[in-house]
């Protein structure tokens, strides 16, 4: 049974690191169902957060083979834990003036806003779960949607904790930790039998 | 910005030597090709197998300047990738290294690439690239080098500016010899070549926070371990390369003899634990030992070491170990922790450092049953061959070699029967005897590959056992073997066929022979002659000991092509699509 898998990934920020993720997910027999990339809050590392749609297995090796890359500083699988996975989608609809108002209201009931706004139409933008952009989308198709964009997810684990610090991460010439420290929610032993 | 994130501590400690009145000297200025060559030196390379062109100029217009660095010139540049494979897989600690230029010869590096990624194998490969400011215009032999082998290769860079070079070098060789080894590629554009900058090699080790040092083995599971081995009944060992590259025999013979566990090996794995010790099995898998098999099927509890246990170990999946109640994997690599077989209990951890640890809890213990069991397996199904025609068989070649040569020669096999054949027809008892691409299955890979073993080990017998088809392949390396008297004897089994095609043909798919007749290949004593190789040919086994003398005595590359008997097939084998116990064995 496939299931869609969310990871969590910091990188370090360089060319070609996304031609290497991207690559060894492909190279493995797996499909990104979506995958998105941005510096974080040091320049120096990226996180990439990528929905793959495999089963349990595949996910821990896809997981393990992307921790291999010398260029992943750590991978986290954030499937079913609680946490915030947002996307966000851009649609220029068709919005004669005068036929504005109920289009307005939904905007309103998803949190969304107008950002652009033009002789016929405007440009609307809301962010949330993929459940409610698609929810979202489906309710503005009567309206007539003229060009959409669409994010892929970006994700946060809820609570006070940060799940990855960075000087967790053992260096050489430092005494090595006792487990494979760069993989996080990934299952161990006793996961099945031979 | 690119290449090179060492940490700023590595950085800082940057050296200046400093002079008698305590001055620090300045800097010397060098090329970026001056660069690089140094660096290589500071790596302990001594050996570069290598072929000019456009983009590489430079590295070879300062090459002369080091005498240091012994550049060998092969005649394609696969071959130069698979002599620096055999440099690195015959001299525990060393990396290979191969230079190539930009474009079609970075390219003809790729499968030299893929096997040494396949065997975890040290190989730094550096190509020289069009000028940074061309890269991107399809400028003449430009090739996206780092993208073409991004799926074999460890790690790649490509070097963007001229000070990074010193660093990007000196973190190729950390990541390709540490950890699980492999091949890192640095494509090195012409005009950082010829830039000039301030040479500093940096000091202290390397430290990247995104490849941390392998992890320690975790104690609480090999208590569990020793538990495990405490209580089985039917215990066996499996060893893979990883045993071999972490220098873990003797750890490996320690724990077979104090638990009386049996050990077999993988095809890589072949030399880990002595053939002849009485814990020994054999190879396992698709073309292993029967009794190997028989054992792996009957045991309890598994121990697998630096092993991946592929479809070639595993036959039909569902058919491997199925009585096992307890199976545990020991291996350096998380990924291989579950890819294949899924074990109970998994330690991550370099194999000499868990076998040590493990050793220190393992008691003391005998299973005198499944050891009489396992002796009654060796003597039902031991590994022979059968001898139906007459005709000279290749196992018979074998044996005229083994009894020349025992433990003190190097084996290089190709890829096909010949492969098969030099695995079970040695008694290999040491570690680093037998090398051969088991991963990729490279044909064409032996010949090349000894050139690098016999420059690595220059007191060492080398031969290089190989079939005509993948002699073949890579047989212009001859006018290599012979212009740097690099003395390989080159034993090539004959059979006038893709001998294991057309087994698998004969057997597998319905007996038509299809594209597998090799009855047309050169005269290969005449083609000795025309290279100046010294070459010799037979199809009688008495002359098989006295052409062996002949090219051990001969200083230098000799060519022996022995005729064998043309349907001489490998025994065992699991017939394609069968379990591990269907094997089929010499009749």
């Amino acid at each position: 049974m496939t299931q869609s898998r969310l990871l969590s990934v910091l990188v370090d920020n360089k060319p070609g690191v996304l031609q290497r993720v991207a690559s060894m997910i492909r190279r493995r027999g797996f499909n990104i169902d979506s995958l998105s990339v941005g510096p974080t809050d040091d320049d120096t590392i990226s996180r990439m957060t990528i929905t793959v749609h495999v089963g349990r297995q595949q996910a821990e090796q896809a997981t393990k083979q992307l921790a291999k890359l010398i260029d992943v500083i750590t991978i986290d699988d954030i499937t079913g834990l609680r946490n915030v996975a947002h996307e966000l989608v851009l649609m220029r609809m068709q919005a004669p003036p005068g036929e504005r108002t109920e289009l307005l209201n939904l905007v309103d009931i998803f949190r969304g806003r107008i950002v652009d706004v033009a002789a016929s139409s405007v440009i609307i933008e809301v962010t949330g779960s993929a459940e409610k952009i698609d929810n979202f989308i489906e309710l503005m198709r009567p309206f007539g949607i003229k060009e959409l964009a669409r994010s892929g997810v970006v994700a946060l684990v809820r609570g006070d904790q940060a799940r990855i610090r960075l000087m967790d991460f053992a260096i050489d010439g430092d005494e090595p930790p006792t487990e494979p420290s760069r993989l996080q929610g990934v299952a161990g032993d006793n996961t099945g039998t031979v | 910005m690119i290449t090179t994130r060492t940490d700023q501590r590595s950085s800082a400690a940057a050296s200046t030597a400093a002079t008698p009145d305590g001055l620090a000297e300045p800097p010397r200025m060098l090329t970026g090709a001056q660069i690089a060559l140094e660096s290589l030196i500071r790596e302990g390379v001594d050996t570069i197998f290598g072929y000019p062109g456009g983009a590489n100029l430079w590295l070879y217009r300062h090459l002369p300047d080091y005498p240091a660095l012994h550049h060998v010139l092969v005649r394609h540049e696969q071959g130069g990738a698979h002599a620096a494979d055999g440099y690195a897989r015959s001299k525990r600690g060393s990396v290979g290294v191969v230079f190539a230029t930009s474009g079609p010869g970075a390219l003809n590096l790729v499968t030299g690439l893929a096997t040494a990624y396949m065997d975890s194998v040290p190989v730094v490969a550096i190509t020289g690239q069009v000028s940074s400011t061309a890269i991107g215009t399809d400028s003449f032999q430009e090739s996206d080098v780092i993208g073409s082998t991004m799926s074999v290769v460890k790690h790649s860079y490509l070097i963007t500016r001229v000070e990074d070079i010193a660093p990007t070098i000196k973190e190729a060789f950390h990541i390709a010899r540490s950890g699980r080894p492999g091949p890192v590629l640095v494509d090195f554009p012409k005009d950082l070549q010829a830039a000039v900058t301030a040479f500093n090699y940096p000091e202290g080790p390397v430290r990247r926070r995104s490849y941390p040092a392998p992890p320690r083995p975790d104690p609480a599971k090999l208590r569990q371990i020793a538990e495990l081995i405490k209580g089985a009944k039917r215990p066996v060992i499996l060893a893979g390369r990883g045993v071999l590259i972490a220098g873990a025999e003797e750890e490996l013979a320690e724990l077979a003899h104090q638990a009386h566990i049996p050990v077999g090996w993988t095809l890589l794995g072949t030399g880990a634990f002595p053939v002849t010790d009485p814990m020994a099995l054999q190879m396992v898998g698709f073309m292993g030992a029967g009794y190997t098999n028989k054992a792996v099927c009957e045991a309890d509890v598994l121990i697998m070491v630096g092993m991946r246990c592929d479809d070639r170990v595993t036959t039909r999946l569902d058919s491997f170990a199925p009585r096992v109640e307890h199976l545990v994997h020991i291996d350096i690599d998380p990924a291989e922790i579950g890819k294949n077989v899924i074990p109970h209990v998994s330690v991550v951890a370099d194999a000499k450092v868990a076998l040590r640890e493990l050793n220190l809890l393992v008691e003391p213990k005998r299973e005198h049953a499944w050891l009489t069991q396992i002796d009654q397996w060796k003597e039902e199904h031991p590994v022979r061959f059968t001898n139906h025609t007459g005709l000279l068989q290749p196992q018979q070649v074998l044996e005229e070699m083994y009894a020349r040569c025992e433990d003190e020669a190097i084996v290089l096999a190709d890829v096909g029967q010949n492969q098969i054949w030099a695995a079970l027809w040695f008694n290999y008892r040491k570690p680093g005897l037998f090398l051969n691409s088991g991963g990729t299955g490279t044909m064409g890979y032996a010949f090349p590959a000894s050139m690098g073993a016999k420059l690595a080990n220059p007191h060492k017998t080398v031969f290089c056992v190989t079939g005509e088809g993948g002699f073949v392949m890579n047989m212009q390396e001859m006018a290599t073997m012979v212009e740097n008297n690099i003395d390989v004897n080159v034993v090539i089994l004959n059979n006038s066929s893709l001998g294991m095609v057309r087994q698998f043909q004969d057997d597998f798919y319905d007996g038509v022979r299809s594209a597998v007749d090799l009855t047309f290949t050169p005269d290969f004593v005449k083609l000795g002659d025309a290279f100046g190789m010294k070459a010799m040919s037979t199809d009688r086994l008495e002359d098989v000991g006295p052409m062996l003398d002949e090219a051990m005595a001969h200083k230098g590359p000799v060519l022996l092509n022995f005729n064998i008997d043309p349907n001489a097939n490998v025994y065992p084998i699991v017939p394609l699509g069968m379990g591990m116990l269907d094997f089929v064995e010499a009749s």
